[in-house]
């Protein structure tokens, strides 16, 4: 346990004087002006009927919900799982290796990986969600390059399908899978490895049995971490899928921007919240106790 | 209490932050009663571009003003700014039918026609609009049809009909306007409908007829279908006519066509809201819009046609006789207006989500 | 080490061209001169030259930083007190106010754009470049509070009860011992929501009123129109811009 906040004496400090309450007030208040009360707002207009021309007319309806029963909304719904679900395979699937491989260089280096690990995450979304259309457009680079060297002689049709969201989707949160589990992977101690080396026969055992186990909760943080913003993803489908495909995230806009129903698009942002905090949940409940408790550290 | 003591100061400070934040804000725009010396600042809320920035310079200059302009990306999503409180825009340009909605909500003030001579001037066919035949709201700006640009290499023989947007040979190929009032049109008038129609069964097989029609859609796009026409990623694209016209420029053999059935006539139109905290100035800026100089310039610039007829002696031939620019006259009998369908936008709303949703 | 396989560097090496080789694409054909294609046709500064005059995109850029810079400031002044109210308090109350604090840090994006877009039309604030900041202030408060209350975990608290004894007033123990600490997590934090403000789309998207077109919102309507080597050329410079930003945090931990 952390000794601060259990030690008597440390009430000599700031907090003696500034409570703990009278530092938390101004930043607490903010967060429940700007945060929860909007979030309630949000719960009370999913429960309100629309306007002719938009608008909210308060008239307590469940039809919103009943709405959502649509098969149609169900299907956006899985098919942004099912994207989110891959792009998050993808990043493991990419990410681990590539996490495993820096915990794994000298101290010296692992830091300068780490940093270029780093700059895509600080670099503008848009940005290099625009690269990828500079990429895959018919006339874009890939094309372009792929009819000079003579390997195809029309061009591929790249973008504005559910590929190329993927594809952006696992470039904008790759960083976020590969943070956490360097910082999983980098604690194991090298000696677990080398004595697994020397018990297990194949590659794929060490990996099954040793890495795996010790690396979970960094492997939930990570898929957590991407799954949650890519399931609410709106920039990537709507410029890479080409406003056909649609995920919730761009559901959810169009509802509010587009088709002024509110209420509905409240709706269907408290049923996206309550996946993800659903996600969380079996997040923090996959964690085992002992696990929180280092976590906390 | 002294526990709440340090709070209410800080909380104090915080208010006052944010209240001399927007006070200057505000500020900026509402000083024109400041005197000579107070720069009034003027907000335009406009479609992407939609604007020359020299012409805009040449009215702050003129005006000793500052003019900002927002943009918007189709007629929906300018109402539903206005209605989510955005309430510190001047001028704004609504298509035709969104002007009569606009009207309907009580959003626009009335125009002063003193303050715009320039109304004197306008096309013959857009001085009595249906949707404001006095022009109490709006202005119109700019107009022009809608049709489908292609590539008279790739599509044989040419065109004249709506139905080549379901044609298979082209799937992957075409583009549609991500507007749903166009899309529908479109459809409806291939159906041999108006595209005002009411009735929700008509909508609702026009629904279907555009759902079969999705999987050989490239994109739904409003804006850079003209690049796409230009680049070659489609060869057919319902668009706005100027914005065809100008991938002509890049790929000569782009054509555009008004199918047989009919299709829009719009006209994009000026008002000020009724929250502008400058009138005075923003019937200024839509008289200088509307000018036959500057407004010709803007058609020169957009390849959209002006509304002001007088600026066809200062636009270049090759425009003035491009279709896809200035439609002949002889089409604009066979056009229709988009209009308010009233609480039926509701179905419409519905209908588009469902075909985006699948 | 044996684990350093072949294949194991090959996949890194793979994972790092994915990261970088789009970004290094943009900022190459940003000095081509050609207009549409993505073949080159020859090295060009003309479309830095473009972007330096369009003043629309400067007035977004200073857009953009003004609200990051006021946003930052706030979450900062929010933020760091916070932290260390949060580092004082004990049992449930705290694991509570924990879940409420970095709850705008798990929403999705969308759902924080559209609940404070409700929430200031219920509450007649008219949308502007203000509300853009409060939006920001909102979804980065928990950033602060997150980075700072790590570096404040690691703090010995004997310091400050030293300096207690030794007669500091609470103030100056603040501001002598444990201003001194924290400050490298506080410029950490405040550079991190800096750049999330900078980059942030969908809740401005949202909330956004006259006047307050951001960089971002600018960007996008700019991809949305067609593309342009303009594009690129900004893009650039907003790579440059962020390596930059690292750079600074890096700094700043380091000491």
């Amino acid at each position: 346990m952390n000794p601060w906040s259990s030690s008597k004496e440390a009430a000599a400090g700031l907090c003696s004087r500034f409570g703990g309450w009278r530092l938390l007030g101004p930043g607490l208040l903010w967060t429940t002006v700007f945060c929860l009360l909007p979030m309630v707002v949000v719960l009370a207009v999913s429960l309100a009927t629309r306007g002719t021309y938009g608008g909210v007319v308060w008239e307590f309806s469940l039809d919103n919900y009943r709405d959502l029963l649509h098969p149609l909304y169900g299907r956006i719904f899985g098919q942004s799982l099912l994207l989110a679900g891959m792009t998050t395979g993808m990043c493991l699937a990419l990410g681990f290796p590539l996490a495993y491989y820096i915990a794994r260089l000298p101290p010296r280096r692992q830091a300068l990986w780490l940093i270029f690990i780093m700059i895509p995450f600080w670099t503008n979304f848009l940005v290099r969600t625009y690269a990828w259309i500079f990429i895959l457009r018919t006339e874009g680079l890939l094309n372009t390059v792929l009819m000079q060297l003579q390997l195809i002689s029309t061009p591929l049709d790249l973008l504005y399908s559910n590929q190329a969201v993927l594809l952006g989707l696992v470039y904008g949160y790759l960083p976020f899978m590969v943070l956490p589990l360097y910082a999983a992977i980098e604690r194991i101690d090298p000696a677990l490895i080398e004595a697994a080396w020397d018990l297990y026969a194949d590659r794929w055992s060490l990996f099954r049995r040793v890495l795996i186990p010790l690396t979970k909760p960094g492997i939930i943080a990570g898929c957590v971490l991407v799954f949650i913003p890519s399931l609410g993803a709106y920039l990537t489908p709507d410029l890479l899928g080409g406003a056909r495909s649609m995920m919730v995230g761009n559901l959810i806009q169009h509802e509010y921007l587009v088709a002024r129903d509110w209420p509905l698009g409240s709706a269907l942002s408290i049923l996206l919240m309550l996946i993800v905090m659903g996600s969380l949940l079996w997040y923090f409940n996959a964690q085992s106790p002992q696990i929180r408790e280092r976590g906390e550290q | 209490m002294p526990v709440s003591r340090g709070l209410v100061r800080f909380l104090g400070f915080v208010a006052i932050a944010v209240l001399l934040w927007n006070g200057c804000d505000r500020g900026r725009e509402t000083n024109q009663q400041g005197g000579a010396g107070a720069m009034v600042t003027l907000h335009y809320f406009t479609w992407s571009d939609y604007v020359s920035p020299e012409l805009i310079h040449e009215f702050e200059q003129a005006h000793g003003a500052r003019v900002v302009v927002d943009t918007f990306s189709s007629n929906e999503e300018l109402l539903a700014k206005l209605q989510g409180g955005a309430s510190g825009y001047d001028v704004a340009v609504p298509s035709d039918f969104m002007v009569s909605i606009m009207a309907a909500q009580g959003m626009l003030a009335e125009l002063d026609s003193a303050a715009l001579p320039n109304l004197k001037a306008l096309e013959p066919h857009l001085q009595h609009p249906a949707f404001d035949p006095t022009h109490r709201y709006a202005v119109p700006y700019l107009w022009g049809t809608v049709g489908i640009g292609y590539d008279s290499t790739v599509v044989t023989p040419p065109p004249d009909s709506w139905d080549i947007l379901w044609d298979k040979r082209y799937r992957g190929r075409i583009s549609m306007l991500n507007d749903q009032r166009e899309v529908f049109g479109a459809v409806l008038r291939s159906m041999g409908q108006s595209m005002n129609t009411t009735d929700p069964t008509v909508i609702e097989a026009a629904k279907h007829k555009l759902i079969a029609q999705k999987p050989l859609v490239k994109t739904y796009a409003s804006e850079h279908y003209d690049q796409l026409l230009a680049s070659g990623d489609v060869v057919l694209a319902q668009g706005w006519g100027g914005q065809v016209a100008r991938a002509m420029r890049d790929r000569p053999s782009i054509r555009y066509v008004v199918p047989k059935e009919g299709g829009t006539i719009w006209a994009d139109c000026l008002v000020v809201l009724r929250t502008s905290p400058n009138k005075a100035l923003a019937m200024q800026f839509i008289n200088f819009l509307i000018d036959a100089r500057v407004a010709a310039r803007t058609s020169e610039r957009l390849l959209f046609a002006a509304s002001n007829r007088e600026a066809r002696a200062w636009i270049s031939r090759d425009i003035l006789e491009n279709p896809a620019v200035y439609p002949p006259a002889e089409l604009i009998p066979r056009m229709e207006w988009m209009g308010d369908v009233g609480k039926v936008m509701r179905t419409y709303d519905r209908a588009w989500t469902e075909l985006k949703m699948q | 080490m044996r684990g350093q396989g072949i294949w194991l560097q090959s996949i890194s090496g793979l994972g790092i061209a994915f990261l970088y080789l789009p970004i290094i694409v943009l900022v190459v054909f940003s000095f081509n001169a050609s207009r549409l294609s993505a073949t080159w046709q020859g090295f060009s500064w003309h479309w830095y030259g473009v972007l330096w005059h369009d003043e629309a995109l400067l007035a977004a850029a200073a857009n953009s930083l003004w609200v990051a810079v006021l946003s930052t400031s706030l979450v900062v002044l929010l933020g760091v007190p916070a932290a260390m109210g949060l580092e004082r308090l004990r049992g449930r109350g705290r694991q509570a106010l924990e879940t409420i604090f970095l709850l705008p840090l798990v929403l999705p994006e969308v759902m924080m754009g559209v609940a404070l877009l409700l929430f200031f039309v219920m509450i007649h604030w008219p949308l502007s470049l203000a509300t853009v900041v409060v939006g920001h202030a909102a979804f980065n408060l928990p950033v602060v509070i997150v980075m700072v209350r790590a570096r404040l975990q690691k703090l010995d608290p004997r310091l400050e009860e030293a300096a207690s004894d030794l007669g500091a007033s609470a103030w100056q123990t603040f501001y002598r011992v444990t201003w001194p600490l924290v400050r490298p997590a506080v410029l950490g934090a405040a550079l991190l929501a800096f750049t999330i403000s900078l980059d942030d789309f969908i809740v401005t998207f949202f909330v956004a009123g006259p006047g307050a077109t951001t960089l971002p919102l600018k960007v996008y309507s700019m991809i949305k129109s067609g593309l342009s080597p303009e594009i690129n050329a900004l893009s650039s410079v907003l790579v440059l811009a962020s390596m930059g930003l690292v750079g600074l945090s890096l700094m700043f931990q380091r000491r």
